[in-house]
């Protein structure tokens, strides 16, 4: 690790050396983040985390040289999870900063990137949507600028159903099996109805899907219905104070906590933790597990935390799901940056050079572990028309202190997907005036 | 000595009924709309018009809207995100579903529907009053947010819930870009504003005053109470279904039924009590008030603060100073900022005598 480190470094140095004596370095070498953070609101325990651990890792990077000599720079703009604010933050931040250019948007908010897709894709500007955003912009001929990385809402439940089917030994064993759904009451809740019902026709499992009015916070009638229809499963697609609640009310109606899979917004340490003892046991997806024991989070530690130049105002949440989501969004976007670098010239990119750059990721095991980010990252690939890349999550269970990881990737069932991903993407470029790119043509 | 009306006579009644009655008032406004049709395309940025010009401009739109009955009628009103969401999504699906139709038509289409559905929630205004009503349209709120996220017909059946808006086509021409939403938005809420204008000044304006003042006294002098109210919540919500429409088409470009919480509500609100009730000039100078002092207190903070204070503290103390300029300025000026307007011109009429 250590030899890596320092050829690293070695390499780092050589290069801004060159970069400084040819005499065409930029008066600012630099590539510039805009971040549209939210500290403040209801939603700051989410923002806080996921920037913290961003920007933890983007100080790690220009710690080690930057990337091939680029040191990368950032400013924020707070949008408390609004989206007329996130537009305006988007507006402010899009030019660059002293001449630095931006080289991709992270909203972290699936409103904030619905109103600014049109805007990215006419500033030629990526628009990152980790975990999240709409599930047919994964058709990159569709919308060339929009990444939702790793996982979309779709691979979320299919992946769910397939490990379900795995625990019961199969997926022919899935067959006659009660799955119940308990869903938020938004188009966010809803949004994986008509794939769960898919599913269930497909795989032959009795579907049944219930209803919990926004907040969530009264879920009696909910739970009695569920204990009168014993389910064998049930999926909890949940939001903030719906799901502690959710894992109470289990417990007072006797459904075992190890039979309620959440999702990816119900796999928090702060979802399960104010449930106390009735959370023991319950399980949740994942895109990557939370704790502090990678490579990567260890050298964070070391160059940043420990140098007290750490972003998060808590250091207790160092390591934490929300903070690690912000490493591994820093990761991809900084790889990213790389190998757009390998194809452009290692200088500031343009945002539309970038895109080169995310569209040709490609992380597999030996890449993840020189990252020293096996195990928290899943392998990736994307292309022009995949612009998900990953599709698989990991399964964790609560101990009532912490997330425990207790399965490997589980791969969602990205080929059945595919087809109602690419109908609705056409419905859309059809509904804009956009003549979709012709994949087979692009570098 | 400038802004005197001396030698300025009305020598019709025509020049009488004049939206401005005073010459420089008339030289002003139209410098002004110069200034904002022509010259401002040329000076602006597209930061300027998709974040600061085009939200003032609805916003402003929106609390015209509610000033009409609250300002003016006196009804108390918290359902204005409601019927701004009515426009939108209406507007959205005469665009949708009714193929050829031009895209003014279907925003004022769109205004109809929510005229619509504020008369109908406008109805308990005949029987209650002041905070009951405000309670009563608080209902209006809650159901149409739940309306239209229990109901996937009226976003197409998207499965987010979430839809974008359709190219912004006007007689062939494209209004997407910055500009031309800026262009679009300003033009139409010019015409609204002068139509508003024009509506407080006529028979029914004075009878919405009457109403206000004192409901039993309109009714003694014979002002039909019923249709007076139901008016008010009928035109005020066409004027919040356009500002809607055009929230979601020229400035988001996305419609959701979340865009337009309570808390929407409360903003509108919160623009006429600043602005000035009863007041046209008021929503202007209000909506500037709550659009732009925020987005200035971030720019002050980000480049004065940025490294010496922790962000999220930052932030904070930015609703904390926020916080306390309105309160501040309502202790001292109780009637918004359109009345800080009025005294300047009154002041400025009879310059440089003091009265």
């Amino acid at each position: 690790m250590k030899t890596i480190k320092q050829q690293f470094h070695r390499i780092a140095t050589t290069l801004v050396g060159a970069a400084l004596l040819s005499g065409a370095a930029h008066a600012a070498n630099e590539q510039y983040f805009p971040l549209q953070s939210y500290r403040v609101g209801p939603y700051a325990a989410g923002g806080t985390g996921f920037f913290g651990g961003f920007i933890d890792y983007m100080q790690y990077i220009n710690a080690k040289g930057g990337v091939n000599g680029v040191k990368l720079t950032w400013s924020e703009c707070e949008t408390e999870y609004v989206v007329e604010k996130g537009v305006e933050c988007y507006e402010r931040l899009k030019k660059g900063l002293n001449g630095a250019p931006a080289a991709a948007t992270n909203p972290l908010s699936v409103g904030i990137a619905y109103a600014t897709l049109d805007r990215s894709t006419a500033d030629k500007l990526p628009l990152i949507t980790i975990n999240h955003g709409r599930t047919d912009s994964t058709d990159g001929s569709v919308f060339p600028y929009a990444f939702p990385l790793q996982l979309n809402p779709y691979s979320e439940v299919s992946a769910i159903v397939n490990y379900i089917a795995q625990k019961s030994g199969g997926l022919d064993k899935l067959k006659g099996k009660k799955i119940v759904t308990l869903f938020h009451g938004s188009p966010y809740g809803k949004e994986t109805n008509p794939i769960l019902e898919l599913l269930a026709k497909k795989y032959g499992f009795e579907l049944t899907l219930i209803e919990v009015p926004h907040p969530g916070n009264e879920q009696q009638s909910q739970w009695l219905n569920i204990r009168r229809l014993k389910p064998d499963w049930v999926i909890l697609r949940g939001w903030g104070v719906m799901n502690p609640v959710a894992l109470k009310t289990a417990q007072k109606t006797g459904f075992p906590a190890d039979h309620i899979i959440g999702n990816i917004w119900s796999n928090s340490e702060d979802d399960a933790a104010p449930a106390g003892d009735a959370a023991k046991g319950y399980i949740s997806i994942t895109t990557h597990p939370s704790g502090t024991s990678f490579a990567v989070l260890q050298d964070i530690k070391k160059n940043v935390i420990d140098a007290g130049k750490g972003n998060l105002a808590d250091p207790k949440r160092f390591g934490n799901v929300y903070y690690n989501l912000g490493v591994v969004n820093g990761i991809l976007n900084v790889e990213a940056v790389r190998l757009a670098q390998e194809k452009f010239g290692k200088k500031p990119l343009t945002g539309e050079q970038v895109r080169w750059g995310f569209e040709h990721l490609n992380l597999d095991d030996k890449r993840l572990k020189e990252l020293g980010a096996l195990g928290l990252v899943q392998p990736l690939k994307l292309s022009c028309a995949d612009h998900e890349g990953g599709g698989a999550v990991r399964f964790q269970q609560w101990d009532g202190q912490k997330w425990n990881v207790i399965s490997d990737w589980v791969q969602a069932d990205r080929k059945l997907l595919r087809p109602i991903i690419e109908e609705s993407s056409h419905k859309y470029a059809k509904e804009k005036n956009i003549t979709p790119r012709d994949c087979s043509k692009e570098s | 000595m400038i802004y005197t009306e001396a030698g300025q006579f009305s020598i019709r009644y025509s020049h009488d009924r004049r939206i401005f009655r005073l010459r420089q008032d008339r030289i002003g406004i139209t410098a002004l709309l110069l200034f904002a049709f022509a010259a401002v395309p040329l000076l602006g940025n597209d930061y300027w018009f998709s974040a600061i010009l085009i939200p003032l401009l609805v916003l402003s739109l929106a609390g015209l809207g509610l000033n009409l009955l609250t300002g003016y009628a006196g009804q108390l009103s918290l359902g204005s995100a409601a019927f701004m969401a009515v426009g939108a999504f209406a507007t959205y699906n005469f665009q949708l579903r009714v193929p050829g139709l031009p895209l003014l038509a279907s925003m004022a289409l769109g205004g109809v529907m929510a005229a619509g559905v504020a008369l109908l929630f406008g109805l308990p205004s005949l029987r209650i009053k002041g905070f009951y009503l405000l309670v009563s349209t608080l209902a209006a709120q809650f159901f149409v947010e739940w309306f239209f996220t229990k109901f996937g017909w009226f976003s197409n059946n998207s499965a987010s819930g979430v839809i974008s808006a359709p190219p912004l086509l006007i007689l062939g021409h494209d209004f997407s870009n910055p500009v031309g939403r800026y262009l679009l938005t300003l033009a139409v809420v010019v015409v609204v504003t002068a139509l508003a204008r024009n509506l407080v000044k006529s028979e029914l304006g004075r009878n919405w005053m009457a109403v206000r003042d004192m409901d039993t006294a309109a009714a003694v002098i014979g002002i039909p109470l019923l249709r007076t109210k139901l008016l008010a919540f009928a035109i005020s919500g066409f004027i919040l279904g356009v500002a809607g429409a055009l929230w979601a088409f020229t400035y988001l470009g996305t419609v959701e039924p979340h865009g337009f919480d309570l808390a929407r509500s409360f903003q509108i609100l919160f623009i006429i009590i600043i602005g000035g009730m009863g007041s046209i000039l008021g929503n202007f100078l209000g909506a500037a008030f709550i659009v732009l002092f925020p987005v200035l207190l971030s720019q002050l903070s980000g480049s004065l603060l940025s490294g010496v204070i922790d962000a999220g503290q930052l932030e904070n103390l930015q609703k904390i100073i926020f916080g306390v300029l309105i309160i501040a300025f309502l202790i001292k000026e109780p009637d918004g900022l359109a009345r800080l307007w009025q005294i300047a011109r009154e002041r400025a009429r009879v310059w440089p005598l003091r009265y």
